[in-house]
């Protein structure tokens, strides 16, 4: 059985229909990287399997559990799947270990001292233990967003999704965040990011998604979609980069 | 006739400032009781319950106060309740401020960027626990000048509730310009003791303003 299971789906804003039949599966320890311009519905996708937009046809399920749109399903999936933001969207009344510790807190209850430990942990895995009482606006971004993906990782998901998220860094912070995602792949995590890190995704990637006008394009393993692109439209985006 | 001094004006005066600020304090708290639930239900997922706040706000913002509250006192005296001049100032001006306090309040929570609600879904939050750990505590900061700023329209609406026949600082002043003759002086006093109630209210609206511009941290 496949971790993330898409069938069919289909999303449309009013007249203007985003994805048109996205048919997807994500095998446990699968690492995809979702490329294709501006507006082909990459977000929009990974938005749609964690329920922040809600499915206009079609069916999404992770680990055997269907997506549905209430709150006692919704907190489920996200329970399994974690995402990381390109605007790191940090709590910035909260220390960074407050902003680890909180969803354990308060979504799992967890006793403080143990959601502590982990915080420390999970800050230690991405190398900001010592930035525990630090607030957010004293992080550079390429922090900010090492600490969101420890926060995310302290939910102890199934999956990560990762909407760009070193799109918003200046250039020389890029690494530092794109080595803790090469760690995650490398300790078998499974993850879906939408990436312009071609480079990266040729790397690290055990498939590659291209998306255009709200389909899968062309899918495959890196060193084929990259090397042997099959559709003018895929090598006209790679012309680009 | 009896001679009348300032110091018995005054003092009249200051005897009736405590039910201005026993009214203010009701109207502004019940409001802001009322006026969280209103915030509650406007930045709700479901339409129902953000129309049914928008509504309210709607008319309680869209009709003068003094009309609320000759309804809810002329109004309600019509099927046989009868409402002592009390009770349906507090409870007009409390629905009243409600109105306003949601709507102050709705657009702080607005001020807050997506991204935070968006966060705390993806971490399994339910929508009370997104508002209450990550979106309230960020926009009660910013909430705090224009909630502070606002109680000076309370103070001052207070005034209005005299119409009715409460007897606050304004009808005290009617009262006591009445039996001293001495209309000038008597509201000239009137005006000095809503100002001390009102000024350091506005002022410290001003420097909370002005020290949240300062203290901006990336939100
Ligand atoms: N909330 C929304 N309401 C209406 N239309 C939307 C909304 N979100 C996205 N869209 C539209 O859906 C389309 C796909 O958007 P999406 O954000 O998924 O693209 P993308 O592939 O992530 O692009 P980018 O590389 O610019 O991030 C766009 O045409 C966009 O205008
Ligand atoms: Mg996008």
């Amino acid at each position: 059985m496949s971790l993330i299971e898409i069938t069919e789906v289909r999303k449309s804003y009013g007249e203007n229909e985003v994805l048109k039949g996205i048919n997807l599966d994500v095998e446990p320890g699968e690492v995809i990287a979702i490329i294709g311009k501006s507006g082909s519905g990459k977000s929009t996708l990974l938005r749609c399997i964690n329920g922040l937009e809600t499915i206009s046809k079609g069916s999404i399920s992770v680990a055997g559990a269907q997506l549905h749109d209430d709150e006692v399903h919704l907190k489920a999936l996200r329970l399994k799947i974690g995402m990381i933001f390109q605007q790191f969207n940090l709590f910035p009344h909260l220390t960074v270990g407050g902003n680890v510790m909180l969803s354990q807190m308060v979504v799992k209850k967890t006793a403080k001292p143990e959601a502590e430990k982990m915080a420390r942990r999970m800050l230690e895995r991405v190398g900001l233990e010592q930035k525990f009482d630090a607030y957010p606006d004293e992080l550079s971004g390429g922090q900010q967003q090492r600490v969101a993906i420890a926060r995310a990782l302290a939910m102890q998901p199934m999956a990560l999704l990762c909407d760009e998220i070193t799109s918003a860094l200046d250039p020389e912070l890029v690494a530092e965040v794109l080595a803790v995602v090469r760690e995650l792949a490398a300790e078998g995590m499974t993850l879906l990011m939408v990436t312009h890190e071609m480079k990266f995704a040729r790397d690290v990637c055990s498939r590659v998604v291209f998306m255009y006008q709200g389909r899968v394009h062309e899918i495959g393993r890196p060193e084929d979609v990259f090397a042997n692109p099959q559709t003018p439209e895929l090598k006209q985006f790679l012309g680009l980069h | 006739m009896i001679e009348f001094t300032i110091w018995d004006i005054l003092r009249n005066l200051l005897l009736a400032t405590r039910w201005t600020i026993v009214l203010s304090l009701v109207s502004f708290i019940g409001g802001g009781i009322v006026g969280l639930v209103l915030l509650f239900l406007r930045v709700s997922k479901r339409q129902w319950s953000r129309s049914l706040a928008k509504y309210y706000i709607e008319l309680f913002q869209g009709t003068p106060l003094l009309m609320q509250l000759f309804i809810a006192f002329f109004g309600l005296g019509l099927f046989g309740i009868d409402v002592p001049a009390w009770l349906a100032a507090g409870l007009a001006l409390i629905f009243w401020s409600a109105a306003f306090l949601g709507e102050i309040w709705r657009g702080c929570v607005e001020a807050i960027a997506k991204g935070q609600w968006e966060a705390a879904a993806s971490l399994g939050m339910g929508r009370l626990q997104q508002m209450r750990y990550v979106i309230l505590p960020q926009a009660m900061k910013i909430a705090v000048p224009p909630t502070v700023g606002f109680s000076v329209q309370v103070i001052k609406g207070t005034a209005l509730t005299s119409i009715i026949g409460f007897v606050e600082l304004s009808k005290a002043g009617t009262v006591v310009t009445n039996a001293t003759f001495q209309p000038f002086t008597v509201y000239g006093l009137v005006a000095l003791i809503y100002f001390a109630l009102c000024w350091p209210l506005s002022w410290s609206s001003q420097i909370l303003e002005r020290k949240l511009n300062v203290a901006h941290r990336n939100y």
